[in-house]
């Protein structure tokens, strides 16, 4: 009798990809524009480094350190609502959602406080190139936080009616997911932006 | 210490300081490849956090720890690439 030779399963049985594959598809399309748009930006800067280096001057460093700190910590807090509901923590789910969600109406706040200061100077995006990469890439990025949140809202609302927790966590993982990406894009832009001359 | 037992709890720990020292980083003005590289590493280094104890890609399957790690190495090496073009 013929045998078909069992493929060896592989040596880590548990690999698993949390959350659902199509959400991963989206965070990497969505981080392949932000790479062009980050590359489009040193590129332009490589061609005006003068000009670069003297409007980064006007950026507030402060706050934007002070931004980066708001999404890590808000992240940190829907890291701790996934790991809430993998133990069955029904009222850690929502509590962390909450925290993180506030984290990012900070950030929303911040930035909205830069950009007041920089629209009260008369400043826009036909100001100068450096401006215009400022403007447009700092919006792109708000965007971004402003529909993370919209979903951070979604899971509190499920997680309230216990959704969530070791049985299925699938949909606040692919959430969470999301929230990650925006904070991971906002470590490679702060630096880009604000700080490298 | 048994928080930092949690690796998000160390993760979240290490994000903070490394954000703070490229703030320090700005406050004093450093500038020039060195400044740009450190940048650049400390940038990789939070971002590899992210990846892998945010996002809980860790034990993921390898394609997809690859793709973002990848996207971290991409992303720093063209910005490494055009300062040194802005350099010449």
């Amino acid at each position: 009798m013929l045998t078909i030779p069992s493929v060896a399963p592989a040596s880590q049985p548990s690999r698993r990809l949390p959350g659902d594959l199509a959400i991963w598809f989206f965070i990497l399309a969505e981080m392949l524009a932000f790479a062009v748009f980050f590359a489009a930006y040193a590129f332009a800067r490589a061609k005006n480094v003068e000009m670069f280096n003297t409007y980064q001057q006007t950026l507030d460093r402060n706050l934007g350190a002070l931004n980066t700190l708001l999404l890590i910590t808000g992240s940190w807090f829907v890291v701790r609502a996934v790991q809430a509901a993998h133990r069955d923590d029904r009222a850690g789910v929502p509590r962390n959602l909450l925290l993180g969600f506030l984290c990012g109406g900070g950030f929303l706040a911040v930035k909205v406080v830069e950009y007041a200061e920089k629209f009260g100077a008369g400043i826009s995006l036909s100001t100068n190139t450096f401006y215009m990469f400022y403007i447009s890439l700092t919006f792109f990025h708000f965007m971004h936080v402003i529909l993370g949140m919209v979903i951070l809202a979604i899971l509190w609302v499920q997680a309230r009616q216990g959704a969530y927790g070791s049985h299925d966590a699938h949909g606040l993982e692919s959430g969470a997911a999301y929230w990650h990406m925006v904070d991971l894009l906002w470590i490679v832009l702060f630096p880009l932006v604000y700080v490298m001359r | 210490m048994a928080m930092l037992k949690n690796p998000a709890h160390r993760a979240w720990l290490i994000l903070v300081v490394a954000t703070l020292i490229t703030w320090y980083l700005g406050e004093v003005g450093a500038a020039g490849t060195t400044a740009i590289v450190t940048m650049l590493l400390i940038a990789f280094v939070k971002g590899r956090l992210v990846i892998l104890d945010f996002m809980e890609l860790r034990e993921a399957p390898r394609l997809w720890r690859i793709l973002l790690e990848g996207w971290m190495i991409v992303v720093s090496s063209l910005i490494l690439l055009a300062y040194w073009i802005s350099l010449k």
